[in-house]
């Protein structure tokens, strides 16, 4: 519906263009927050900095977890830290989210979870009750995902040089047979599915920090989805082209990556995406948005198109996936680029942030 | 949601757009500036601007409070921040805005304690609760904000808090509303008018701008359909040859505003001089500090701030921009030395502003043509 375009202003996109093809350049001087938020920072930090220093095909490939042949079979591997603040809030507790984290990452991998090591760096001073509390909740939720403990490592810091206790853990499992995934196997045509609700992890824990004053019944969504992606493999496993969990940076960091991972565009049809109704009321009054937040439990499935609606099936039929759906498509152009058909009847490109989405003063 | 979802009604949305399309004459191009950043955010939030004729242009205008702030204010700003014991809050959108050398984001980095509050009222929280401390409030925004800037000090000099202090920026809307329309380029045929701004000055202060100037305004709310209102309103203006303020947001805003809200404002602030905008330059009677009763909180006296002025870069063309003389890809330094990432002017800060939308949407304009 625009003018066409000159001469002059073609070259300026052109420009814009290549520079956005490139892999980001990390140029920061010092690391801020928005380094570890997930979004364009954490990107040009990992593209810029890491992928290149520890040059290897498989991190090149940037999936959730990297494999290694054994003895004739392919083992995932994955590590993630857990600094999160407050250590417990409604719906979850820093020990779920270190083993969920972790074995999730096997399971975007299309990997079953075999088991899992466990640091802790501990702050001087920490009541003993508060670390048995964690203890058990690794424990209990490492049991409910039927993945061993297998190691660990345990160091204290003075107080002060961390906040309360920190978690790392590094898991080990075996990719499946059913499963071929990758981050740039997406081809137009392609359907992508969330498997729930989005947006209640990173919601819960910005109002468990009571800097807000809202209250509303929102619980962080922690789960592991070794389960769901186990059905999902059963009811459409050649047709799966990549799963990731939509974790920092929240869905529309994923898709972004996706699309740029695969070269193609994708139109998500804002209708259509699943929110909690007092999610969607807190994004509202802070102004942000629900695609930008994190979840701890929620994955985006991209299936080909004539096995979308088995992989709904299947995402519905497993526990934590009854709100499932199918959220959009992927197109040919604008090429890596995703756009939002908003509910309202227009089109907007659904962007990556920069770092975590602040408040809006207006 | 109650009360929000009545107004996004795609149905009602489409009715309002046809009939937009009814009364655009074939031929003629229209440029509206919305003045407010809330309405540029709503027009990308719902992708308002795809359901408007290809001849009807929104100029996103200078009303995003966070955007205007200078480098140099900023500078300011992050020299408060590391004074010693100093605790420095903000609202959170401020922290990514860059001076001169770097953001209170990278300032924060660097050790200082930098807090991200969502009311001045947070900030006097943070006070009270460290009362060993100075707690300085980097106060920004429009009539909007400012009212609450101000009960927030009321309230803390009646409680006998002497640690709070408060950096004051506000700023005021209709003066650079006038700097824009006095410029002889200026190539704009009417305006969505700031509905938050007037939930507190009311609609009179903009009787100027048809009486003066001959351009029509509709204040406006930021629900898609109040935007795609006001544009009908100010259409329907111009085609029935009228030229006048008319208040789409009158559920909210009364036609002389919050006269309690004023009484505040006038007891705790007094207009500076002059203040700078970024991209617009030195705006007189633009801004706000506090008045003499509240010297003794001001921030500025207290601490003192370099107050050294950070020219925008001379390549940099936001004034243009904002006036709808040119299109952001013809600025000098549009997508070369002014990006999202490295953003020199305002309109590249706010990932709404004009540059920053075409930055990142403009391989999208070009799909819509295809579509």
């Amino acid at each position: 519906m625009s003018s066409p375009v000159s001469e002059r202003e073609q070259k300026v996109l052109n420009i814009i263009e290549t520079a956005r093809a490139k892999r980001s350049k990390f140029r920061d001087t010092q690391i801020t927050m928005a380094h570890g938020a997930g979004g364009k920072a954490t990107q040009s930090l990992i593209e810029g900095l890491l992928v290149p220093s520890f040059a290897n095909e498989t991190l090149e490939a940037m999936a959730d977890a990297g494999t290694v042949s054994v003895l004739g079979g392919n083992v995932a591997m994955t590590t993630d830290s857990f600094v999160v603040n407050p250590i417990t809030f409604p719906g979850g507790t820093i020990g779920e989210l270190a083993v969920n984290g972790t074995v999730n990452d096997l399971a975007m991998a299309g990997a079953k979870p075999l088991a899992l090591t466990l640091s802790l760096i501990l702050e001087e001073g920490l009541p003993a009750d508060i670390l048995k509390e964690q203890v058990a909740a690794v424990a209990k939720a490492a049991s409910e995902a039927g993945v061993p403990i297998v190691a660990g490592d345990t160091k204290v810091v003075p107080r002060g040089m961390c906040d309360q206790m920190y978690m790392c853990t590094t898991g080990m499992g075996v990719l499946d047979d059913r499963a071929s995934l990758s981050p740039s196997s997406l081809r137009p045509g392609d359907k992508i599915l969330v498997s729930g609700r989005i947006g209640d992890h990173g919601t819960a824990i910005m109002l468990a920090r009571g800097e807000f004053e809202l209250d509303a019944d929102i619980k962080s969504d922690t789960m592991c989805l070794w389960p769901m992606v186990d059905t999902l493999l059963d009811q459409a496993g050649p047709s799966l082209r990549c799963l990731r969990d939509a974790t920092r940076g929240g869905v529309a960091s994923v898709l972004n990556e996706l699309a740029r991972a695969s070269r193609v565009a994708m139109i998500i049809n804002e209708a259509a995406v699943p929110v909690h109704p007092a999610v969607a009321g807190a994004a509202e009054i802070l102004g942000i948005d629900p695609m930008h937040v994190a979840n701890e439990g929620k994955m985006v499935v991209i299936a080909a198109p004539e096995a979308a609606d088995a992989a709904l099936a299947a995402l519905r039929s497993a526990p934590g996936g009854e709100a499932a759906a199918i959220i959009g498509e992927c197109r040919t152009e604008p090429e890596g680029m995703v756009l939002m058909a908003t509910a309202f009847g227009g089109k907007r490109v659904m962007d990556q942030l920069v770092g975590d989405p602040l408040p809006r003063i207006c | 949601m109650k009360y929000v979802d009545e107004f996004r009604d795609p149905a009602l949305g489409e009715v309002l757009a046809g009939e937009i399309l009814g009364l655009v004459e074939p031929g003629r191009h229209y440029k509206f500036m919305e003045v407010c950043g809330g309405h540029t955010h709503s027009i990308y939030k719902y992708g308002i601007d795809d359901l408007l004729p290809a001849n009807v242009e929104l100029v996103h205008g200078p009303g995003c409070p966070v955007c205007v702030i200078p480098m140099g204010r900023v500078d300011d700003g992050i020299s408060l921040a590391h004074q010693p014991d100093v605790i420095f809050t903000c609202f959170g959108d401020m922290l990514r805005v860059p001076g001169s050398d770097g953001t209170l984001l990278d300032a924060k980095a660097e050790g200082a304690d930098i807090r991200m509050v969502y009311s001045p009222l947070d900030a006097l929280r943070i006070a009270k609760a460290n009362p060993e401390r100075p707690v300085i409030f980097f106060a920004i925004g429009f009539e909007t904000t400012a009212p609450s800037t101000a009960l927030t000090l009321k309230r803390a000099k009646a409680e006998g808090v002497s640690n709070f202090f408060c950096m004051c920026n506000h700023v005021t809307i209709v003066p650079p509303l006038r700097a824009l329309l006095d410029s002889p380029d200026l190539r704009l045929d009417g305006f969505i008018g700031p509905g938050h701004v007037s939930t507190v000055v009311g609609v009179r202060p903009f009787e100027f701008i048809p009486a003066e100037y001959g351009k029509p305004i509709a204040v406006a709310g930021f629900e898609p359909l109040d935007v795609l209102h006001a544009i009908h309103m100010i259409l329907t203006q111009l085609k029935e040859g009228r030229c006048e303020v008319e208040n789409q947001y009158a559920r909210v805003v009364p036609y002389d505003g919050n006269p309690r809200a004023l009484q505040v404002m006038s007891e705790v602030f007094e207009l500076r001089p002059h203040f700078e905008w970024r991209g617009m330059g030195f705006i007189s009677q633009s801004g706000l500090k506090l008045s003499e009763a509240y010297a003794d909180m001001d921030a500025e006296i207290q601490y003192g701030v370099p107050g050294i002025r950070v020219a925008d870069p001379k390549a940099c063309q936001c004034g243009e921009v904002l006036k709808g003389v040119i299109k952001p890809w013809e600025c000098k330094v549009f997508g070369s030395g002014c990006t999202p990432e490295r953003p020199i002017g305002t309109c590249m800060v706010s990932s709404e502003g004009a540059c920053a939308a075409y930055y990142n949407y403009g391989r999208f304009a070009r799909e819509r043509e295809v579509v």
